[in-house]
């Protein structure tokens, strides 16, 4: 049967599973659109209230579950609210196809309404992008840019369809390719055997090595090889911003997140270390802090799937390229062939020095009885959902509390905006995390300047009756702002105090939620487990906290590892 | 690379997006006429260089990257010189200094030489040089193009 490009859009979108989609219609994605209704039920589209937003819902939905997230949006201003998203998407490497409506083939470079060369604008943030220029490579296109989005290191793939493709005016019988070969692009999977027995040698022969873990290990779902692998050799594990999850946070090997605002032990151990094995793991700038400090005594071995992540910031002793997953399969079984264990002696002389710095219990945090301390609140919320939520972020003190006090044991509960650091990330996230795990607890932690930035999805959630808890710590300030002007800018506070905040409690009424607002250290508990218990309604939990806390300890810029401010 | 709309400008764009330098750049298609063969020719140390073929080597469109530099190679560069004699005597230097450098004179009018010349780059630059008495009206260069010597071929 002979199908139109829509029509094809829509079984191509089947053939690949796709069950949900997010976006927002517009004028050149009509006949799509149309195709999309008469799919209800096999695939269920997400209006979102703002381009942006059905972007970052993709991304939570892909986040939280390794599939790859799918969104739509129309040509022009569609196209380019997008892109905030696909580039948080390509720098945290989310596997996500986004379509994008363009003006008919023949107005294409007129100027026409509604008309940006999106392919031209995202080239720089996406992994690929392809424009479609013929009905006849329509199926072919979809099948490779979920194919790319999804291997390898993951990411976006953006495809531009003209609206006269799918008009239905010219049809062609529908193919879905069961495979594609794209002869430039083969990821490898298998690492070297040969760089594999040698990083095996390097962990047995070191003294005070350090697992040091990114979200390649969540990516990859190689969490279990790397507890595996970690539990083998009785070594340390820190985790990146990105890598929480990874490696269970309540471990006793697990010595808590580093860089900027990491753990004074993870820091210190990395500082110290003679062997520090990055897993998944790209040597940004967050966590290396000083590059020229770095890790001044340590053989690295560092396994990514992507070589240009290799030796671009820090040469590395021992790459190894391939899937974290497969290569810590193998590397488990070169240790376990080779039956030895590293010096016991001396991994119990470092574990001793590492407890000697966990003593400075860098992370403690007082509750007092006036002023709502934002530690207490997330580490408040771990406790009542025994650390099994899915937790969203948005971007700043918030999202590093979250990341210190809310212990992930399992990957692909914590979705944040780690690269890019999108404000507004948070909200919409939480609707996808919430639309692929209906059942489960999902948060959004977020502050009173983010939550704003994409505020309208509230209505979204409306709509599909998501019981999310937001989590505000309002502070009344952009607070990283604010803190960095306390530091840097001797406390000239430009622009960060966010003045007239609307009244929460009332606007999330106002979409048709539940607003609370809590001023008492003392009501903390109660409102967050009332938020908890409710699983029908969204939450607006509107916490005052401490105007002036900062978020501790912190490399500040240009210094190294070991010189962290504590408090 | 692949021989596709578009193919050109995520070279070009990763170049400018991460602060390499293009010094020449030449491309056209090949006998696969799916391929497109480009040379670029850039500047930096070997990690800079390093970071660049991966970089390259990441793009969906780039089938196969070389450097060159890795090989022995020939490179050649053609260019396109139209010249004004400053006197009347001078039309027969120019003409000598033309046969010099092996190029050839490929078009004249009442006032104008113009001289097609290939080689390396820095002998283009000693015909202009060379040619500096003279009133130089326009300089068309190609680009340097270049292969390795004997066995070595990059083949897809």
């Amino acid at each position: 049967m002979e199908l139109s490009g829509a029509k094809i859009f829509v079984e191509s979108l089947k053939a690949e599973g796709v069950d949900t989609i997010f976006g927002y219609p517009g004028g050149a994605v009509l006949f799509l659109y149309d195709e999309l209704d008469k799919a209800a039920g096999e695939i269920d589209h997400i209006l979102a209230r703002h381009e942006q937003g059905a972007v970052h819902a993709a991304e939570g939905y892909a986040k939280s579950t390794n599939k790859v997230g799918v969104a739509i949006v129309t040509s022009g201003p569609g196209a380019t609210n997008a892109v905030t998203g696909i580039a948080d998407a390509f720098l945290d490497s989310v596997p996500m196809v986004v379509f994008t409506g363009q003006v008919p083939r023949a107005l294409i470079g007129n100027d026409a309404f509604q008309e940006v060369d999106i392919i031209g604008i995202t080239r720089p943030c996406v992994k690929h992008n392809f424009l479609v220029k013929d009905i006849k490579d329509l199926a072919s296109t979809i099948k490779k840019a979920f194919y790319i989005a999804g291997t390898g290191r993951p990411g976006p793939v953006l495809v531009d369809i003209p609206k006269d493709i799918t008009d239905g005016k010219e049809k062609i019988a529908f193919d879905y390719p069961d495979k594609v070969e794209i002869r430039s692009y083969n990821p490898s999977i298998k690492g070297n055997p040969k760089q594999i027995k040698l990083a095996a040698t390097a962990l047995l022969e070191s003294k005070t090595p350090i697992l040091y873990t990114g979200g390649g290990v969540v990516l990859s779902g190689g969490a279990g090889q790397l507890t595996e692998l970690a539990r083998l050799l009785n070594f340390p594990v820190t985790n990146t911003l990105m890598g929480l999850g990874g490696y269970p946070a309540t471990d006793p090997q697990f010595v808590g997140m580093l860089g900027m605002h990491g753990t004074y032990e993870a820091n210190m151990a990395m500082h110290k270390s003679d062997l520090v094995v990055a897993i998944g793991s790209r040597f940004d700038d967050r966590v290396t802090g000083n590059i020229e400090k770095f890790c001044p005594n340590a053989k690295i071995i560092h396994v990514d799937i992507d070589p240009a992540s290799i030796s671009k910031n820090v040469k590395v002793d021992i790459p190894i390229v391939g899937d974290v997953k497969q290569v810590l399969t193998d590397l488990v079984a070169e240790l376990k062939a080779r039956g030895e264990k590293p010096n016991q002696e001396a991994l119990k002389e470092w574990w001793d020095q590492i407890n000697e710095w966990r003593k400075t219990d860098c992370l403690r945090y007082e509750q007092g009885d006036d002023v709502i301390t934002a530690q207490y609140v997330i580490d408040k919320y771990w406790q009542l959902t025994n650390g099994e939520a899915y937790v969203c972020s948005d971007v700043g003190q918030h999202q590093m509390w979250a990341a210190q006090y809310y212990k992930f044991d399992e990957p692909l509960r914590w979705i944040n905006s780690g690269g890019l650091g999108t404000m507004g990330f948070g909200l919409p996230a939480a609707m996808g995390v919430q639309l692929a795990h209906p059942d489960a607890e999902v948060a959004c932690i977020t502050g009173d300047g983010s939550i704003q930035m994409c505020i309208q999805e509230l209505a979204t959630c409306t709509q599909y009756q998501l019981p999310i808890n937001i989590i505000s710590l309002n502070n009344g300030y952009l607070g990283m702002v604010r803190q960095w002007q306390e530091f840097f800018y001797q406390k000239r506070y430009s622009m960060s105090y966010m003045e007239s905040l609307p009244d929460f409690v009332k606007l999330a009424e106002a979409y048709g939620h539940v607003g609370i607002q809590i001023k008492d250290p003392a009501d903390v508990e109660g409102a967050l487990k009332q938020a908890i218990d409710d699983k029908e309604r969204l939450y607006f939990l509107d916490f005052l906290t401490n105007p002036e806390e900062n978020v501790y300890p912190m490399i500040p810029a240009g210094a190294g590892q070991n010189e962290m401010i504590l408090v | 690379m692949e021989n596709e709309f578009g193919a050109l400008s995520r070279v070009v764009g990763l170049f400018s997006a991460r602060g390499y330098n293009i010094e020449s750049l030449s491309v056209a298609p090949t006998d696969d006429d799916s391929l497109s063969r480009m040379t670029l020719v850039t500047r930096g140390s070997e990690q800079v260089i390093e970071q660049i073929l991966k970089q390259l080597n990441k793009l969906i469109d780039v089938v196969k990257v070389t450097d060159l530099s890795d090989f022995k190679y020939i490179e050649r560069e053609m260019m396109l010189i139209k010249l004004e004699a400053k006197q009347v005597e001078s039309m027969s230097t120019i003409k000598q200094i033309a046969d010099v450098f092996r190029g050839k004179v490929i078009d004249l009018s009442n006032k104008t030489f113009t001289i097609e010349i290939s080689g390396k780059g820095e002998k283009l630059d000693a015909f202009i040089e060379a040619m500096s008495d003279q009133i130089i009206l326009e300089v068309v260069r190609s680009g340097c193009i270049g292969i390795a010597r004997g066995n070595v071929s990059l083949k897809v």
